[in-house]
């Protein structure tokens, strides 16, 4: 059986390694930010970066990304920071502009419940179907139904031969 | 081979085709607009000549507009800037300009080059208000309602189809709503 699954795997790996190499791979000039000079409102700000998407290269976090936009957020959220907002509130000003979309982390809520509690789905019933196949497997050795009266006379029979 | 060997295989086939329909169908790169219902940001922007009128958000409350976001710098502007000019001599809606993080004197000189269908122009030079309208990159396009309302964004150039069966349609749908409330009030 392995040896036939075997094609199928060369597949696989290269469809896979096919998505995996066409969706990254973008290369943007460097733009330099300077940072905080308080290294306290610079590490929450950077915490911050983190989590925010950049919207251009889709999945990277601004604190990574060298694009035009996620230099314009890291400073705004440097900003907001400076100004007294809580991360939190920080946060919240980009997703007012941006929505939900922003955040590398989606928040649990109605719209994204299947997001969250799809996985854990699919694994109980990955979970159930496993144990429902070997119950299945365990009891069919179980029932060896006895050998019937007639079974029992040809048996004894043979076996009279025999010895 | 048991038939039961097959389906690993089969699983698979099924999640990549869906992730791949996925990618298609469901446009990963338009982000839905956070605007939507939402009030145009507050913003009081210089033009991109001293002598002009600039852009507030003022300018956008009493008649259905459209907000146009360009640069000179940006391509795709290029390209569907001749619809643009083309609503703007139609005069059936006022077409505001966003020139985003641009060069005043850049932006002058490619309006003098392709034509200017802008009934006014906010230089957003340093891209804040773009943020505050949650654009991602030019051009983007909005449709504001006469509350000042925003009620449409286009992400990326228009052509003749987005114009016509997207853009127009919601203006001249805000637009017989607004005369509704008119003759109501």
């Amino acid at each position: 059986m392995i040896a036939v699954a075997r094609p199928w795997t060369g597949v696989m790996v290269a469809i896979f390694v096919g998505i995996v190499t066409a969706s990254s791979a973008q290369v943007v000039t460097e733009i330099i930010d300077p940072p905080l000079e308080d290294p306290i409102l610079e590490a929450r700000a950077q915490t911050i970066h983190k989590q925010i998407r950049c919207l251009v290269c889709q999945n990277q976090s601004i604190h990574d990304s060298n694009a035009g936009l996620a230099r314009d957020l890291r400073i705004i959220v440097r900003d907001r920071v400076t100004a007294g907002d809580t991360n939190d509130q920080a946060i919240q000003f980009l997703v007012d502009r941006y929505g939900d979309w922003i955040l590398l982390k989606p928040p649990f809520k109605a719209t994204t419940i299947a997001l969250w509690l799809g996985p854990i789905l699919i694994l109980m019933l990955a979970g159930w179907s496993a144990w429902a196949y070997f119950r299945a497997a365990s009891t069919q050795v179980a029932k060896a139904v006895p050998l019937t009266e007639e079974e029992q006379r040809r048996l004894a029979k043979l076996l009279d031969i025999e010895v | 081979m048991r038939p039961i060997a097959y389906i690993p295989p089969m699983m698979f086939a099924v999640i990549a085709v869906a992730l791949f329909l996925g990618l298609l169908i469901l446009k990963p790169k338009e982000i839905p607009s956070a605007l939507i219902g939402q009030p145009a940001p507050t913003f009081d922007l210089p033009s991109v000549d001293s002598t002009l009128h600039g852009l507030s958000n003022t300018d956008l409350i009493g008649l259905v507009s459209i907000v146009n976001v360009f640069a000179s710098w940006c391509v795709p502007c290029r390209v569907e800037h001749p619809l643009w000019v083309e609503v703007g001599e139609a005069g059936d809606v006022p077409v505001f300009g966003l020139n985003y993080k641009d060069y005043q004197e850049n932006a002058s000189k490619w309006l003098a080059d392709f034509g200017d269908p802008y009934t006014a122009i906010g230089a957003d030079l340093d891209g804040r208000v773009g943020v505050d309208l949650g654009v991602i990159g030019v051009p983007e396009t909005f449709v504001v309602d006469a509350q000042g309302l925003i009620q449409l964004k286009h992400i990326g150039p228009i052509d003749r189809y987005a114009l016509e069966n997207k853009i127009l349609p919601k203006v001249r749908e805000l637009q017989a709503l607004m005369i509704a409330d008119g003759t109501d009030g």
